[in-house]
């Protein structure tokens, strides 16, 4: 199959970028799309123009290395999948396609197809984790985790950090990123100790990174290769509702009363 | 000259002997050590986030855009441990054994016996982070059987075991960034180690986004970068996945012990198209419900659902009446083999061999088919356009695992003072083959409990240094790596780098592979010689230095596979034998098995670094067996 291939081409977060228009020939429908990505780059290497930068890395679905739009469509739009799972048999002979970057504010572009997704991080350094040092876990069989509960962090866990939720909202919103790893860990019996702060913390985190709310789109779950459910934004909402209502406020303290 | 610092004494004894004579650093003093960290997969972000923990400045760095990106995370089926929680025998003492057994008598027995006591403290540490394992009704941890063993010892998260452990230890170290112990330096790429009087003092970096060549000093360099299995080019690692951190320590000075276990995993999706770029893992987990077979007849074409019962041979239930689709990985991977060289192989390529799970179906139905397996099926059905639930999978081997790695003592260091290797990057556990759901294991094992003890007692043996990135040894290591970064991008010819990894990879799984020979080694030698040579001539890459550029990147961990690559073929020439996952043609049993030869062969080999063009210089470690007693393994 050939396929005419329109990409956006930035050579870094300062300067300026725009499309451009590839042709590729040759595509079996046996191949990936990041296959098909390789026998470009092979091309325009053999040119001496420089190959489109795109993130990849284990090219399963599961590290969430990869991620643009396709004709708009973050990931290429087919269900439960990322860009790296796509096989070109879901393609017709002569398709014209579009790909560009995650666009959100708070996703800068590194390079061509090649964005930063550092805040993601933050707002896990913020409250995205169950605090257990080293060395001071009890016997697991002491903790009793009704099934219910695991499959549902199970769930909310599997979310594999890739930033389509993002791109795919109108908002640029990262609730539903945010939302599943509270529900992963706010599922938990382990999790309840920290549950009010991680919600309040993580929740303040997203809108220190610049990005928006969500308006119920729905977009995001659309979307999610992992399939994420929009519910979790919900539990989300929920639990910061419980958190600020049992936010422990400052003692009150009346002029006179404190001792010397 | 290799001397292992084994404890002395009883086995079962021997870690705590070893954790009692570790000397310690007083907690005030703890901050003003910095420990490099290398890697931020299972073990390198468990090493670092239980190090910043307790009090060590740390400096973690991986070249992925985050941590939580490590090629640990798609490791599927699950993680062993010793709880027993079945009751179904299990102990230490079994998983000790079965470690050692399904190593073919290749590994150190006294570190697979850390590593099944330390077991049982992964999953308990697992638990409490929340990581989301598999659980009975009664809310108690569930647990599976896997490949080479008999009991039911394997916790997993449905077939994302790897991708929930990884993520909890990213979590740590997440929160041990936020708390300021660990500095996290992402899109940064080890290019050379810095040595100072003979000790490791830091790292040398390439910024990936501005392509700064960046120096940074420590007191210890703890290497945990993975394995090599990216030197065959096809293979179920990531792409990314390189042994450059290792081979430039291997470089420096530090041993590279039995380079040539390398592990093909039985079942893999089999390839389709000569522009693959990689291989997908099914899990092995999967041989537990589904059984293995081909047609009795050559060359049958029929669909495999019409090819009636009497005329399937499921070979491997047949030659292994008691471990029957659950023998190890070497041994199941040989015999696809075996059964597509005779012709009966199935699918377009005639490389395949089914994977069924008609009679899983029939027996526990659909749906807990689908609640053990189900991703696993969506990811074969998103990949080959069909239905497992219908038809049989199709399988075929692929390289998955690299046993061979740093040379380390009981400690984790390497020959180089100071420089600690964890993970697959390290040689230690496995011997000459691993058994599933391992590798999390050792993984966590080195990152959380054996490191965070082991390189406090090296710091503890000296004062914090004041070297700063100002000596000459980084400032020399620097120019070397500017000026081969330099020519790298002056040669000009005609190839990408991904192009000569293509055919390098080729050239080592056809004669590198799943059976070797010497006439196959020496040939791969040459010819990896002579195409090693026409990378320097001929490759081009694009771009420059300055700036954020994948081809470049590629080309310098190409140019490192290269060498590795002979120094691969050079150890299975000289380890005439067959054991594990190597696979002799001159040494097999009457009946086509691995033949060991433990009067010759019973050591760890480890080559030293001899300087560019010259032959490598070997380094025997004997393996004593005083607890397994070595015999033929046999799974029949």
């Amino acid at each position: 199959m050939d396929i005419k291939l329109k990409i956006w081409r930035q050579s870094n977060t300062a300067s300026p970028g725009q499309f451009k228009d590839y042709q590729v020939t040759g595509i079996t429908p046996d191949m990936s799309f990041l296959e098909m990505l390789d026998v470009l780059n092979e091309d325009l290497t053999a040119r001496g123009e420089a190959p489109v930068a795109f993130e990849h890395d284990c090219r399963e679905g599961i590290c969430g290395s990869c991620g643009f739009l396709v004709n708009g469509l973050a990931h290429g739009g087919r269900h439960g999948t990322t860009v790296c799972q796509l096989s070109m048999r879901f393609f017709k002979d002569g398709d014209s396609l579009a790909l560009e970057p995650w666009r959100a504010k708070a996703f800068p572009v590194l390079r061509d197809l090649i964005v930063d997704r550092s805040a993601f991080d933050r707002i896990i350094q913020a409250g995205g984790f169950i605090s257990a040092n080293t060395g001071s876990a009890p016997e697991a069989n002491s903790i009793l985790v009704p099934k219910a509960s695991a499959e549902t962090a199970f769930d909310a866990a599997a979310c594999i950090g890739c930033g389509a939720c993002v791109a795919a909202c109108p908002n640029a919103s990262a609730m539903l990123f945010t939302a599943a790893k509270l529900t992963h860990l706010n599922s938990l019996p382990q999790g309840q100790p920290q549950r009010d702060q991680r919600t309040l913390n993580m929740v303040a985190a997203m809108s220190r990174e610049l990005f928006g709310s969500c308006t119920n789109h729905g977009e995001c779950e659309a979307v999610c290769p992992k399939q994420i459910p929009i519910e979790f934004i919900g539990n989300m909402n929920r639990d910061l509702v419980r958190a600020t209502f049992r936010r422990r406020r400052e003692a009150i303290v009346v002029a006179g009363t404190q001792r010397a | 000259m290799l001397d292992a610092r084994i404890p002395s004494g009883p086995i079962e004894q021997a870690w705590d002997k070893c954790k009692f004579e570790m000397k310690l650093v007083n907690p005030a003093n703890r901050r003003k050590y910095t420990v490099i960290v290398v890697g931020s997969g299972l073990a390198g972000a468990a090493a670092a986030a239980s190090l910043g923990q307790q009090g060590y400045r740390v400096e973690c760095f991986s070249f992925h855009d985050t941590p939580r990106r490590a090629h640990s995370i798609a490791a599927q089926g699950g993680i062993n441990a010793a709880k027993n929680y079945r009751n179904d025998g299990d102990s230490v003492m079994r998983l000790f054994y079965d470690t050692v057994k399904g190593g073919d008598f290749r590994s150190r027995e006294a570190n697979v016996y850390r590593l099944a006591q330390l077991s049982v403290n992964i999953i308990d540490q697992c638990v409490a982070q929340g990581v989301p394992f598999a659980r009975e009704y009664g809310g108690l941890l569930d647990t599976r059987s896997f490949g080479g063993v008999q009991v039911s010892r394997t916790f997993y998260a449905r077939g994302q075991t790897g991708q929930q452990l990884l993520l909890g230890a990213y979590q740590a170290l997440e929160e041990q960034i936020s708390a300021g112990t660990v500095r996290m330096h992402p899109r940064s790429e080890m290019l050379d180690l810095v040595l100072v009087d003979g000790k490791a003092r830091g790292i040398v970096t390439r910024n990936l986004v501005t392509g700064a060549i960046d120096c940074h000093a420590g007191d210890v360099v703890v290497l945990a970068t993975g394995g090599y299995s990216n030197v065959f080019y096809l293979s179920t690692n990531a792409k990314a996945s390189n042994c450059t951190a290792i081979w430039r320590a291997h470089r420096r000075g530090a041993l590279f012990a039995n380079p040539c276990f390398t592990q093909i995993h039985p079942t893999c999706i089999p390839l389709t198209s000569e522009h693959q770029s990689k291989l997908t893992l099914m899990s092995e987990s999967l041989r537990n419900d589904g059984r293995v077979w081909v047609p009795k007849q050559k060359g049958d074409k029929r669909q495999p659902n019409d090819i009636p019962e009497q005329e399937r041979d499921y070979y491997l239930e047949r030659r292994y009446p008691s471990f029957g689709n659950l023998v190890p990985r070497d041994v199941a991977s040989r015999n696809a083999k075996e059964v597509c060289d005779e012709g009966r192989g199935v699918g377009p390529s005639g490389q395949g061999v089914y994977l069924d799970f008609r009679d899983a179906i029939q027996r526990l139905g659909i749906d807990q088919v689908r609640e053990k397996y189900g991703n696993l099926f969506d990811m074969y059905e998103e990949i080959t356009g069909e239905n497992a639930y219908r038809v049989p999978m199709r399988i075929y081997p692929a390289l998955h695992y690299t046993m061979g790695g740093l040379w380390v003592d009981y400690r984790l260091m390497s020959t180089i003072e100071g420089l600690f290797v964890g993970g697959e990057a390290n040689f230690s556990d496995h011997g000459a083959n691993r058994l599933g759901a391992s590798a999390l294991m050792q993984g966590l094992a080195d990152g959380y409990f054996v490191l965070p003890y082991t390189v406090p007692d090296y710091l503890a043996s000296s004062t914090p240094s004041k070297l700063d990135t100002s000596h000459p040894a980084f400032k020399q290591a620097r120019e070397e790596i500017a000026g081969r970064i330099t020519n790298l991008l002056t040669i000009n010819g005609k190839r990408s780098a991904a192009s000569f990894h293509r055919q390098l990879g080729r050239l080592l799984w056809d004669n590198c592979g799943m059976a070797r020979s010497e006439a196959s080694l020496n040939h791969a030698l040459e010819e990896v010689r002579k195409l090693r040579w026409e990378f320097w001539q001929d490759l081009r890459v694009v771009g420059t230095g300055e700036e954020l550029n994948q081809s470049l990147e590629v080309a310098g961990r190409v140019a490192d596979f290269f060498e590795l690559a002979e120094l691969i073929c050079i150890d299975a020439l000289g380890r005439t034998e067959s054991c594990g996952c190597h696979f002799r043609i001159e040494s097999q049993t009457p009946d086509g098995e691995a033949k060991r030869d433990d009067e010759h062969f019973s050591y760890c080999a480890a080559w030293e670094w001899a300087g560019d063009g010259q032959p490598p210089i070997l380094h025997k470690e004997p393996l004593a067996f005083e607890h397994v007693h070595l015999t033929q393994r046999s799974y029949k």
